[in-house]
């Protein structure tokens, strides 16, 4: 049967073009490949070339023809042995501009969404497998333990009982961590589950990600994730949006974990608190936990999540002592957050290392006779919008408390959350304490007054209770 | 495998090579490289079409790379490649159907329609995509290796990758730690001479790529990427090598694209002589071919029904993708987390 040459589309957007000059004559045989035409848009002339064998029967629209539509039948190809007199011209044209038509698109969006729902967390939030919390006991024991050695003792524990978990960074294993997050597993683990790394965070960042599509857990520690900047297009492009442009087939089992937001001293380059910018991310869990027991039981449900997470911990918060529960399984479920302090008059909410400084400014505050609620967010995506909607709704006011830099944070996402769930019960705006608006300074007064502390964040509740 | 052999490839017999590969071995590699060859054309006319958007990067020119690669490797070691994807999939023996439908984003394709040309995926075949970020399938491939190594089983990994990817940063990260802990991955560099419309002589220091793992330790070679039977011999030796536990190797085929970077590419950086000339003297179909008829392996008559039932299964797949529906609007939202 003869074959339709049609006007072909160079990018998406060509509807019509140019048919510039034929380099072919009606009776010429052709093969795959030939280059058959010039066809010219405003933005580049291209070469058709065939893709078919056979002889020019017909040249249907002639060189110079101007505005020829993407897909109209410039010519006819004649395969073995046949003319012109085997083609039925009125047809031309018929078969593939059915073919080619293609169906009106449906707005996805409108069917899936009302407008008024706003919802960081997706629609995933019920699908996800989280573990439940335990159950405590009320005469549970108690244990004295630093951040940093339970968040040791939740890798060492996955460890012992996953073999496909393993360890991997630049200085995990015999240097014992930069920070000591990672002291003694070596010796318990050996150097095939402990990796040490070069100093090469977008490579391991990548090299993890792989070992992590083919079912392997990893658990990649950043010195600090100021230096997982480098490693950020893993992080997102390959890790995050895998599952999803593989149509649910490929999984990404992994924890990105290391100190984040800022130390003390050690200039803007060393000191930054990324939780909103993987907090944008679809396809990405992230985690920023306060004390030694979320620590230990946040880590533990992020290396047991079938999903990338990325785990924020605080290097000013390592040494810090709190109680985890002598429990055999200790695990904290994701997604939910945690009311650290009840109270009347107003809402904090606050992760990593400002829940304490605002824990601080409601002492402050109860000594004024102000009575303020603090929630501990626990977890940034998906963040635990419910606890954080009632509390508003009971206290009337917000005051958002977070390390990284104000604009497009998280604050201004929890202000966009409460504005349009919980806009009736308002009695103040939404208020927010964050770094001011520049690289933090080494100069110990510059960093001081760049950074929320207890005081700054009792006056914003202040403001926002209008005394 | 030494250096020396290597470089003796061009001086090998052509009776020689052929001792190895049997004559039907010989027929399909010339069948898979085909099917590439006339799936990548129905493509573009696809793409022509308006049935297939977006980016589409065709394998035009570079079949026997993938061809003979795959033909050395065995059950459950993995593969993974850049965006110029096709004929790798293909070579694996993915379906056709699902490859076109996902070229024309359809419920029928391998990622449900929501990858498309760049990112598809089959655990099934391991086939670990498919990825639009140049250079980051080096480290993830190095990754896949490392579980291997973990695992201690004996997979290898290959990593393809082109002469545009050499430069990037990632690639010698991966190089460092794939010798250091001598992780059973071949690099197979497929250098079809221009990085988007950048000229290797214009974009690199080093112009022979195969080197460039030598500061690494790396044993390197150059390959005929347009010799099927060359690209089969090095592959298996490379394998071997790697599944050995002798760590990573580089391949770098010669190669060459016949058709733009993309579709929207007016080729205006190299002359239409030059294309012209590498597919009269060494289009790696046709020189198939012409050892086919000289060998008498079969006859015209043969292939040419090879030819014709291609091309049916070419339609095939084509029908397939363009009446497969869109993707359900309830996949807008499915597949984020698992």
């Amino acid at each position: 049967m003869a074959i339709e040459i049609l006007m072909p589309a160079l990018s998406p957007t060509m509807e019509e073009g140019v048919l510039s000059k034929w380099l072919v004559d009606e009776g010429d045989a052709i093969v795959s490949g030939d280059i058959l035409a010039e066809i010219e848009t405003d933005k580049a002339t291209m070469e058709i070339e065939s893709v078919d064998e056979g002889v020019i029967g017909k040249i249907l629209v002639p060189a110079g023809s101007q505005n020829v539509k993407v897909n109209q039948v410039i010519a006819i190809l004649l395969e073995d042995g046949e003319t012109m007199d085997d083609v039925n011209e009125a047809s031309i044209g018929k078969t593939n501009s059915e073919k080619a038509e293609v169906k009106p698109v449906t707005d996805p969006v409108a069917d899936t969404q009302t407008a008024d729902v706003i919802s960081t967390s997706g629609p995933n939030t019920a699908q996800m497998t989280t573990p439940i919390a335990v159950e405590l006991a009320a005469d549970t024991k108690m244990i004295p333990t630093t951040v940093r050695d339970a968040l040791r003792d939740a890798m060492a524990e996955e460890m012992r009982s996953d073999d496909d978990v393993f360890l991997m960074g630049e200085e995990v294993a015999e240097y014992q961590g930069a920070y000591k997050v990672s002291r003694e597993m070596l010796d318990e683990f050996g150097a095939r589950r402990v990796v040490d790394t070069p100093i090469t965070e977008h490579g391991f960042a990548g090299l993890a990600v792989g070992a992590a599509f083919a079912g392997l857990k990893p658990v990649v520690e950043f010195m600090t994730f100021n230096f997982a900047m480098q490693a950020m297009d893993h992080i997102i492009n390959s890790a995050a949006k895998t599952r999803y442009m593989s149509g649910g087939q490929m999984s990404c089992p992994i924890v990105f974990r290391g100190p984040n937001g800022a130390a003390s001293r050690v200039g803007a380059q060393h000191s930054q608190d990324y939780a909103p910018w993987y907090g944008h991310v679809p396809g990405l869990i992230v985690i920023a936990p306060y004390d030694a027991a979320d620590a230990k039981g946040l880590l533990k449900a992020a290396i047991r999540d079938p999903n990338p997470v990325v785990f924020l911990e605080h290097e000013l918060m390592y040494g810090e002592v709190f109680d985890v529960p002598d429990v055999d399984d200790w695990v904290v479920p994701i997604g939910k957050a945690l009311v650290r302090r009840e109270g009347v008059d107003a809402t904090i909410t606050a992760h990593s290392r400002m829940v304490g400084f605002s824990l601080q400014a409601a002492e402050i505050l109860a000594a004024e006779g102000i009575s303020v609620e603090v929630i501990d967010l626990r977890t940034i995506r998906p963040l635990d919008e419910e606890t954080i909607l009632t509390s508003v709704r009971k206290t009337n006011r917000l005051v958002t408390v977070e390390e990284s830099w104000g604009r497009m944070g998280i604050g201004a996402e929890i202000a966009a959350l409460v504005t349009a769930g919980a806009f009736d019960y308002l009695d103040a705006p939404p208020k927010r304490v964050h770094q001011v608006e520049a690289p933090l300074a080494y100069a110990a007064n510059l960093e001081a007054l760049a950074m929320p502390s207890p005081e700054r964040i009792a006056e914003a509740v202040r403001g926002a209770c209008y005394v | 495998m030494s250096e020396k052999k290597s470089k003796s490839k061009n001086t090998r017999s052509k009776s020689a090579r052929a001792k190895s590969v049997s004559p039907e071995q010989i027929l399909s590699f010339y069948r898979e490289m085909l099917l590439i060859r006339r799936f990548e054309e129905k493509s573009g006319q696809l793409y022509g079409q308006g049935l297939i958007a977006g980016f589409c990067h065709l394998y035009i020119g570079q079949e026997a790379v993938v061809v003979g690669m795959q033909s050395a490797i065995g059950e459950g070691d993995q593969v993974i490649t850049g965006y110029r994807d096709h004929g790798h999939m293909l070579a694996l023996g993915m379906e056709a159907r699902g490859v076109m439908a996902e070229l024309t984003g359809r419920e029928g394709g391998y990622s449900k329609g929501k990858g498309g040309s760049m990112h598809m995926f089959s655990t099934e075949k391991n086939f670990y995509g498919g990825h639009g970020i140049v250079g980051a399938q080096v480290a993830l491939g190095t990754g896949l290796a490392f579980a291997n190594a973990y695992r201690k089983n004996d997979r290898v990994c290959l990593a393809y990758f082109g002469d545009g990817a050499s430069n990037q940063g990632q690639v010698y990260e991966s190089f460092n730690m794939a010798k250091l802990w001598n992780l059973p991955v071949v690099y197979v560099i497929e250098n079809n001479q221009y990085a988007m419309g950048t000229s290797i002589a214009r974009s690199s220091s080093e112009t022979q790529l195969h080197r460039r793992g030598a500061s690494f330790g790396i044993p390197g070679f150059e390959v005929d990427g347009m010799d099927v039977l060359a690209v089969h011999a090095a592959g298996t030796k490379a394998v071997k090598h790697a599944r050995a536990g002798k760590g990573p190797i580089i391949l770098e085929m010669k190669t060459y694209r016949y058709r733009g970077h993309s579709m929207s590419d007016p080729a205006k950086y190299r002359s239409r002589e030059e294309v012209d000339a590498v597919r009269k003297q060494s289009d790696p179909i046709q020189m198939l071919k012409a050892k086919i008829l000289d060998e008498e392996i079969t006859g015209e008559v043969e292939l040419k029904a090879i030819d014709k039932e291609i091309r049916a299964q070419v339609n095939d797949a084509a029908d397939f993708a363009v009446d497969s529906p869109e993707p359900d609007p309830s996949e807008l939202l499915s597949d984020v987390l698992v």
